[in-house]
């Protein structure tokens, strides 16, 4: 074990900058990273084991004990839970003989769960050793586990892939990419080089002016104008970096998996334009460690572009050097937040940082940095390809372009479509085949919960803004629990607590749901609800915690009556139960633990 | 370089160097903002919130966010006033905090901030959560239970050679903070002493030294937090 260890943090640079890989590579050799693997981490970094488990236990994917032979991560996401996640949980206990959170005692098999893994339109969705098995269903459970028996790799389980891509030799994966409808920007029509091409034949300067002009904004959610976050980061003196965040986490969003499976080498021409633009020549792609599955592939395409000089010295004989690696995740969803995305590329925990300053100013390594989202990417190629003006004619006058909208959910077609920013939610639903809908969540649990009333609203920067995700809710769930609670548990868990409100009130405000939900509340509740997420929206350092009291605030506000059907209109109500308290002494004196009959 | 600067506290002319941090500007003019995590001097962590104040009509740390020329900052509003009582009752319910037990008493400042906004009874519902007590070490006790994660020990309790004796372990709910086992057999007498000073609450407790201030003779026993600040101009 010992000389193994060595070799990885040597393998990798030696320095606690590449901790992540480092310990990316221990758990995949070892199925953990032991307190001996820390210590010899530590040791051979310089660093102190205290220093080695802040990151290590920071990130879902990394164990203290091992995980199993075959380790499974189910996906717990609400979409995966509305498409029957509970059968598939329960077969797998059956069949293994353990719960969830174990391990076989054999070592064969360990069974968890995991956060959105980027598959809400084709749930309940796993991951077992980083492979993607998708539609998952007590029968496929049953074959799993048979295999699982018969030692069987995991990779040689199934043999039907899925489409474009998804079939390489080098994925071979079961995801089906469902690209329902393709607008001529990022799913249209691609030939590779050309943008750059283009961009490289005229100065970096206009090439921040074309993407300014296009009024082109960040795809992640935030919005923030991408030729403007170019432009200043272009007027610092030092070398700056170009990152990529394929850290696609909020639940119920996989546009940029189909971007990374179907326009990868899109994302690094983009990257490699806005490079040339802002005078970097060192670019990072963060991608989630849920995406392992394609990694051979993206390493591939960097390599196809390296061998055509569209990456790499000289390129296009340009005298323009860039070059793109791929940083892995190890499952953190605050990691989407771009500080938090640049702390973990440095080998740390993936804590928000403050502001000021802002990543432009002084970001990867403490040098200027831009980072952008994987669609933004996408876009600009498109821009620098066809113009401002030709990309200003689609969307909406504050909205221009397109967007990738993942919808999943009670829909006949989820999937990923490529539509113009202005669509409103009612043409969605009839795009996706949705009948009988009480509500759509827009954004993901940190947007907005809209009930049928608004479906006339746009979804456009100026309406219904949206990183993409969109939870079509059918009539017959229970909105609560279902969706609500769902989101709020999230929260709770993907919180990085560094700073305590959002810590503490993401728990708070979640157990104050699953009270509504079991009847003990009363009206005055509410208004604590919605007060209490207030505190924690003005007071949390990162959008995390200023969001995610959304999931009540806006069921709150619009399903008012829904939750006034399930609380008690009395001024007190004692959370004291008397029954339960007196219970186990009642027990051993035989007597019914029952004070008020 | 740094320029003197400008700027008011709810409505109180102050001035301040420029790149200077609002909770120290502040400190210098003699307003008291409340602080659990900031320590002047060392990287700010931004983790407490307890400093929050609106700048511009924005809320913002005041112990991340610098001052900027002819910035207009509120700071004792009822509104803001209400966050920090909020805080300090959050910080109480999700804790075991039993003060009456607790060698850090009198010299706490999670404590002093509850008798300065006048905390009665807290609004939230306490969660009782069981942590654990460190007593592995030879020099120090770490009482989990009380640690409200303001990040001063793991950024301020280094060796010469720049590594932390403290670390936090997991996050979110499970976040606990944790001390490095092999480098605090080795710990001086002084960072022992320093990491108990430092620590806002009762977290970090040295061992075998127990009451030598009595109660009665305390930083907080007859005066209240930030005294010390508000007194500096009158």
């Amino acid at each position: 074990m010992k000389e193994k260890i060595i070799s990885i943090v040597e393998s990798n640079g030696k320095t606690p900058e590449r901790l992540m890989d480092i310990l990316l590579a221990v758990q995949e050799e070892f199925r953990c990273v032991s307190d001996e693997a820390v210590s010899l981490i530590a040791s051979e970094l310089g660093i102190s084991e205290a220093d080695v488990n802040q990151t290590k236990t920071f990130y879902h994917f990394f164990t203290s004990k091992p995980v199993g032979k075959y380790a499974v991560y189910m996906n717990n996401s609400a979409t995966s839970v509305m498409s029957g996640m509970h059968e598939v949980v329960d077969e797998f206990e059956n069949q293994a003989g353990i719960k969830f959170g174990e391990t076989s005692p054999d070592g064969l098999i360990s069974l968890d769960y995991t956060a959105c893994i980027g598959m809400s339109d084709q749930e309940p969705a796993a991951l077992i050793n980083s492979v993607v098995f998708t539609e998952l269903s007590r029968e496929k459970v049953k074959k799993i586990y048979a295999d699982m028996k018969a030692g069987k790799p995991v990779e040689s389980m199934f043999s039907e892939y899925g489409d474009g891509n998804n079939a390489d030799p080098l994925v071979k994966s079961m995801v089906k990419s469902n690209i329902r409808k393709a607008w001529p920007v990022c799913l249209g029509e691609y030939e590779v080089g050309k943008g750059l091409e283009k961009a490289l034949a005229t100065d970096s300067k206009s090439v921040i002016e074309e993407v300014k002009n296009s009024d082109l904004r960040g795809r992640g959610g935030a919005g923030f104008p991408t030729g403007l976050k170019w432009l200043f980061c272009s007027q610092e003196k030092e070398t700056p970096y170009v990152m990529c965040n394929a850290d696609e986490g909020e639940p119920g969003t996989f546009k940029d998996r189909i971007l990374l499976t179907e326009r990868t080498a899109m994302i690094f021409e983009g990257m490699t334009i806005a490079g040339y633009a802002i005078g970097a020549k060192e670019g990072i792609l963060y991608l989630r460690y849920e995406y392992r599955y394609l990694k051979a592939f993206v390493e591939k395409v960097l390599e196809d572009l390296r061998s055509k000089n569209l990456l790499g010295k000289n390129i296009l004989g340009k005298g323009f050097d860039f070059d793109i690696r791929v940083q892995f995740g190890a499952g953190a969803y605050v990691c989407g937040e771009e500080s938090a995305l640049i702390e973990s590329t440095e080998g740390k925990r993936g804590e928000p940082r403050n502001r000021p300053p802002f990543p432009t100013q002084r970001g990867y390594n403490n040098k200027p940095t831009i980072i952008n989202n994987v669609e933004t990417f996408c876009s600009a190629v498109k821009i620098i390809e066809n113009g401002a003006d030709w990309y200003k004619k689609l969307g909406t006058e504050e909205s221009s372009g397109t967007k990738l909208l993942s919808i999943s959910g009670d829909c006949k077609l989820p999937g990923v479509y490529e539509v113009e920013w202005g669509m409103t939610i009612m043409e969605m639903l009839e795009m996706v085949g949705a009948e009988d809908v009480q509500a759509v969540q827009v954004s993901g649990p940190s947007g907005i919960c809209v009930p049928p009333a608004q479906f006339d609203r746009k979804i456009a920067i100026e309406d219904l803004p949206t990183g993409g995700s969109m939870i079509v809710v059918g009539g017959h769930r229970d909105l609560l629990k279902d969706i609500v609670l769902n989101f709020m548990e999230f929260f709770e868990d993907e919180s990085c607590g560094s700073c305590i409100t959002c810590r503490s009130f993401n728990m708070i405000l979640r157990k104050q749901i699953q009270r509504v939900i079991e009847g003990k509340s009363i009206k005055s509740d509410l208004d604590n609800m919605v007060a209490w997420g207030e505190i924690m929206k003005n007071t949390s350092r990162c959008g995390l915690g200023q969001s995610s009291a959304n999931p009540v605030f806006t069921t709150i506000q619009n399903f008012r009556d829904l939750y006034e059907s399930m609380v008690k209109d009395v001024e007190f109500k004692s959370d004291f139960d008397i029954d339960k308290a007196i219970a186990e002494s009642c027990e051993y004196v035989g007597r019914p633990a029952k004070v008020h009959e | 370089m740094s320029e003197k600067i400008k700027f008011t506290i709810d409505g109180k002319e102050c001035e301040g160097q420029t790149g200077q941090l609002i909770v120290d500007a502040a400190a210098d003019n003699g307003v008291y903002i409340p602080v659990l995590c900031h320590w002047r001097d060392v990287v700010p962590a931004g983790s407490c919130r307890i400093c929050t104040v609106k700048v511009n009509g924005r809320f913002m740390a005041a112990c991340t966010t610098p001052i900027e020329d002819a910035c207009s900052v509120e700071n004792n509003t009822p509104e803001l006033q209400d966050i920090r009582k909020a805080i300090v009752e959050m910080l109480f319910v999700e804790g075991n905090h039993f003060c009456p037990a607790c060698e850090k008493s009198g010299d706490c400042d999670l404590q002093a901030l509850g008798y300065r906004y006048q905390m009665m009874v807290p609004r939230f519902p306490y969660a009782f959560e069981r942590r654990e007590l460190d007593a592995e070490s030879p020099k120090i006790f770490l009482e989990k239970n009380r640690c409200i994660f303001c990040k001063r020990c793991i950024r301020m309790i280094k060796d010469e050679q720049g590594r932390s004796y403290f670390g936090f372990k997991g996050r979110g709910k499970h976040l606990e903070i944790a001390l490095d086992k092999k480098l605090a057999e080795n710990m001086s007498e002084e960072l022992a002493m320093e990491a108990m000073k430092i620590c806002p609450v009762g977290a970090i407790l040295r061992k075998e030294v127990g009451f030598a201030t009595p109660i009665g003779e305390r930083k907080y026993d007859n005066v209240p937090i930030g005294s010390d600040i508000e007194n500096l101009q009158k």
